[in-house]
């Protein structure tokens, strides 16, 4: 890790190639219900053990957006708040699993300045991973610091 | 059955216009296990240069899947949604969405296409004020799953 940065960030004091320092995100079953409620997507295999193996998954899954949205707190806890985020995507590569027992899975997501762009605007590109699988592919970012 | 690619370019109608509110995204934030307060503290908004709370990078879903459910949901498509996962997503912000926006989406469906057993739909999401102001686009891609796929390939 050459480079351990939170809280803040000024354009001019990024690096291109720095690595950002990993975080690991919790997700309960209680962390998907809250996340269809808030969400309005319910689709069952979110929730519903039985269903979600009747279809042919290993057990309940998180919704993508719950992991990108994980992906996205890691970039703007990066950034600081007065950064905003001009892109952001994902390509979902494998689910997050996520069993009916007191630890849940996590997930953990890593980063690193890939380039830095005019109008004070800095690519990362970020990895997520579950279970050591990566769940998130072709991450990207696209911030505006200050 | 594949998606019916005649639909490609198609463009549905404009939403109803959807207030974004203080209130719907602390929810969103809790949701995520954000703590940040720039969702939740309009002085902390203030401070770090909003005028007024903002919403997390992907609150724009909430906004965008309302109005791409009415494309996946024509029948002329011949989608499955019971095979459907989500197979990519893009956000493209001018700006971050905040609390006291009123805007409005529509979505026009950029691509369909077909691998194997796989279906893919690409949805492009207009998001804007009522005045017109341009705040975000979202592009997602969905995948019907064919009976033979196997499910931890494409599923998220």
């Amino acid at each position: 890790m050459s480079e351990v940065v939170s809280g803040t960030v000024g354009y001019d004091e990024v690096q291109a190639g720095a690595e950002l320092p990993a975080v690991t995100y919790p997700v309960a079953r209680l962390s998907l219900v809250k996340y269809c409620g808030a969400s309005g997507d319910f689709n069952v295999i979110h929730w519903n053990e039985r269903i979600a193996k009747a279809v042919g998954l290993p057990n309940v899954i998180a919704h993508g957006m719950f992991s990108m949205a994980q992906a996205g707190r890691y970039v703007t806890d990066w950034a600081g708040p007065g950064a905003t985020v001009a892109e952001f995507g994902v390509r979902f590569s494998a689910p997050v699993v996520v069993p009916d027992d007191d630890a849940g899975a996590t997930i953990e997501v890593s980063g690193k300045v890939e380039e830095k762009l005019d109008d004070h605007r800095v690519a990362l590109s970020l990895t997520a991973r579950s279970a050591g699988t990566k769940v998130l592919a072709r991450a990207r970012a696209i911030v505006r610091l200050p | 059955m594949p998606i019916n690619p005649d639909y490609v370019g198609r463009t549905y109608p404009v939403s109803a216009p959807y207030e974004v509110s203080r209130v719907k995204i602390r929810e969103f934030a809790d949701a995520i296990g954000d703590p940040n307060p720039v969702y939740r503290d309009a002085e902390a908004a203030r401070a770090a240069g909003h005028p007024d709370v903002i919403a997390p990078p992907t609150f724009a879903i909430v906004i965008s899947m309302a109005s791409t459910g009415g494309a996946v949901g024509d029948p002329g498509l011949g989608i499955n949604y019971a095979m459907v996962v989500h197979g990519e997503q893009q956000f493209q912000y001018s700006r971050p969405l905040r609390s006291g926006d009123v805007v409005t989406a529509q979505t026009t469906i950029s691509g369909i296409r077909s691998v194997g057993s796989l279906s893919m739909m690409t949805t492009s999401t207009e998001i804007r004020t009522t005045a017109g102001e341009h705040v975000c686009t979202a592009v997602s891609t969905l995948v019907e799953r064919g009976a033979e796929a196997p499910a931890q390939e494409a599923a998220s």
